[in-house]
């Protein structure tokens, strides 16, 4: 089978664009990059599928080729062009809630994330510990000692 | 087609059908939710026949259409069914969490449930997503899977953005991304696959792609693990898990939790096994799987928040089915197999739990919780069964799956194997450590004493965001758990005690789904009918 060049190099154009796309932090664009890997695989497939030229419809002959196109790989280019229509239009409404309600159209992080990662290793014990202080105060040598802790009656 | 082959397309049809329904009965919330309840009812009890049939007569397969092989050396044109022994388990264990979810919401719903609520979409999706979930388990053919990938991904977009406030749509942008930058991945894989066979029947590329050279063989099998990979959670790409699924509604989280990332698993040993048998990957599976447990579980010691710990200990545990998976033996996969079943379970359960956590004490943070053993035993009672069992404390089935994949690694003796023996146990332990620590702040300490203790959330909601703090004091008194969200987490943690009492049966069943699995004469000659090359 004969390879040609000039789709192959499209669809590694094509990828290499989206990624590019892909890593911005700005929706529309990731979108863009999505739609643009997606188109690049769906030419991939077509590509991949057989040689160009030869009919669609079986015992036809279409300029000279007699073999039929291979109905399979079209009709999987297909679902996959009405799957990636409907999430785009999904993530075309998630951007523009995005939007109504940040302001921006921006990924941004998450907060309890940065949070975390932003801990000391002091904070980290602390976070969510209960390091009661000792109440002096309330320090005797009475047997009761141990109740003489933060909102304790203690002894006395 | 005999009469048990054509119980094969109904998982999915099923669903679909009740689906469309509840859709038209949107105006109607009881019509809708019976129709819900009957549906997945229903799916249990066809999953549960399908089971019994493969355990007893072998592999079904179902051309869809009777798109068998039309052309002679093609291999089958249409779309194929096929269940075996694994895909019966994983149906089964998944309708059995389906329903249990659904009931959990249905009776959240009805108690804390408002007009304001987007209840009418709620259903139908979820009976999308678990016609999608039983197309991935059921799909014969690469491009079905992904299209089983796609229904159940695009449903549990909707899903996680319920509502739609601030959190959740972030939360959803990740998600979506990640979710359809594995799925390119997954498109590439089967263009590649594609192109190298000529088919995507997975019982014709089984035996093509034994002709296919060692690289690209590898090559593909990189490609499809990666795509998998991020369904699955697996180390390098697992990150996008923690972020996302905790903002979600405590239902919806429970069987993303329990049942998404086991597609991807699934997958995986189908990939594994069936497709490019030989383990040239396996090296680098048992990398990943040491550094998902041990990075997972660190994550997990890291966390306050009770969702965004136990998703990290999701995380972790995907090590464990990655491990038993890589080691390529009768053993490891049939310790792969039943530790799947047990961790839909635990995992579905525990978040379930946190649920009604969060309605009794309005919060999820270990910041603000505290004594809540003291306010209600039947809680602790229903998180301290699951959370021993994740941790594989004796007799609990996590433990059972865990020393099965042990002595499947001591079995293998490699250093690399000894090393992830090592690395589960001490994964084990810290996940003991993390759930008693749960315990000892949410469940035995004060409320007083936690840091933030006096803050809640305002009141309890069935499936909508509520960012608002009040103080814990001037929250409403919210009344026992209701019945409909206790009895369903009950009969999950039944169900799952269930792996341990009858753990021989249920072993020795995972067993033979191994053999079966690992044999792969049988799922092929099920497909193409016995011609094998």
């Amino acid at each position: 089978m004969t390879t040609y060049l000039i789709p192959l190099a499209l669809i590694g154009g094509l990828i290499s664009v989206g990624v590019y796309l892909l890593l911005e932090r700005n929706l529309t664009r990731m979108l863009l990059g999505l739609l643009l890997i997606g188109s690049a695989i769906n030419l991939l497939i077509l590509t991949v599928a057989g040689p160009s030229g030869n009919p669609p419809v079986r015992g036809r002959v279409s300029d000279g080729e007699t073999a039929t196109a291979d109905p399979l790989a079209q009709g999987m280019i297909l679902t996959a062009i009405v799957i990636n229509m409907g999430i785009a239009a999904f993530v075309l409404a998630l951007i523009y809630r995005s939007y109504r309600l940040t302001k921006g159209e921006e990924v941004s992080d998450d907060p309890e994330d940065t949070r975390v990662s932003q801990l000391t290793d002091e904070d980290a014990v602390a976070r969510d510990e209960d390091l009661p202080e000792p109440d002096k105060a309330k320090d005797t040598d009475a047997p009761d000692e141990l109740d003489a802790l933060p909102r304790q009656k203690g002894s006395r | 087609m005999t009469l048990s082959a054509s119980l094969t397309p109904l998982p999915v049809l099923i669903p679909l059908v009740g689906a469309a329904l509840t859709l038209f009965a949107g105006r109607r919330p009881r019509l809708q939710r019976a129709i819900t309840l009957a549906t997945l009812s229903v799916v249990v009890v066809v999953c549960a026949a399908l089971l019994h049939l493969t355990d007893r007569d072998g592999t079904l397969a179902l051309h869809v259409g009777g798109w068998g092989q039309t052309v002679p050396g093609m291999g089958p044109l249409g779309i194929t069914l096929v269940v075996d022994r694994l895909s019966a388990l994983m149906l089964v264990v998944s309708s059995i969490v389906l329903l249990a979810v659904v009931l959990y919401a249905i009776g959240q719903g009805i108690r804390d449930g408002d007009d304001r609520q987007p209840v009418s979409i709620f259903l139908p999706t979820y009976l999308v997503l678990s016609a999608g979930v039983c197309t991935a388990f059921l799909a014969g053919d690469l491009f079905n899977l992904f299209v089983g990938f796609e229904v159940l991904l695009s449903a549990s977009f909707v899903l996680l953005t319920i509502g739609a406030s601030r959190d959740r749509v972030r939360a959803g942008i990740s998600y979506v991304m990640v979710s359809m930058v594995s799925s390119l991945v997954f498109l590439l894989g089967i263009a590649l696959v594609y192109a190298a066979t000529g088919t995507l029947n997975m019982a014709e590329l089984a035996v093509r792609l034994d002709d296919v050279g060692a690289g690209t063989r590898t090559a593909l099998f990189a490609v499809l693990l990666v795509a998998f990979g991020i369904k699955a959670a697996v180390f390098p790409l697992s990150t996008w898990l923690p972020d996302s699924y905790p903002t979600a509604p405590a239902p919806v989280t429970a069987v993303f939790a329990g049942i998404l990332t086991k597609v991807g698993v699934y997958a995986i040993i189908r990939a594994h096994s069936l497709l490019f048998p030989g383990g040239g990957l396996d090296q680098v599976l048992l990398v990943a799987a040491l550094l998902t447990m041990l990075v997972g579980i660190l994550g997990a010691i890291a966390q306050s928040d009770i969702k965004r710990l136990l998703s990290f200990t999701l995380v972790s545990h995907i090590g464990y089915m990655v491990f038993g998976i890589a080691l390529s033996s009768q053993l490891g996969m049939s310790g792969a197999i039943y530790y799947v079943a047990h961790h839909i379970l635990v995992q579905t359960t525990l978040f379930l739990v946190v649920g009604l956590i969060e309605r009794q004490a309005g919060a999820s943070t270990l910041q603000r919780l505290g004594g809540l053993a003291a306010a209600s035993p039947l809680l602790a009672f229903v998180f301290v069964v699951p959370a021993l069992n994740l941790g594989g404390i004796p007799p609990f089935s996590g433990f059972i799956g865990k020393v099965a994949l042990l002595q499947a690694g001591a079995q293998n003796g490699s250093v690399l194997a000894w090393t992830l023996v090592g690395g589960s146990v001490l994964t084990s332990l810290l996940t003991l450590y993390v759930v008693a620590r749960v315990w000892t702040k949410a469940f035995w300490r004060s409320r007083e004493d936690a840091p933030e203790g006096h803050l809640s959330g305002a009141a309890p909601a069935a499936l909508l965001d509520e960012p608002e703090d009040i103080q814990f004091v001037d929250r409403d008194h919210v009344g026992r758990m209701p019945v409909g969200m206790v009895v369903p987490t009950g009969a999950l943690i039944a169900v799952g005690l269930t792996l341990t009492v009858m753990a021989g049966p249920i072993f020795a069943y995972a067993g033979r789904a191994a053999d079966e699995v690992l044999d792969r004469g049988q799922y092929i000659s099920a497909v193409v009918g016995g011609r094998q090359r």
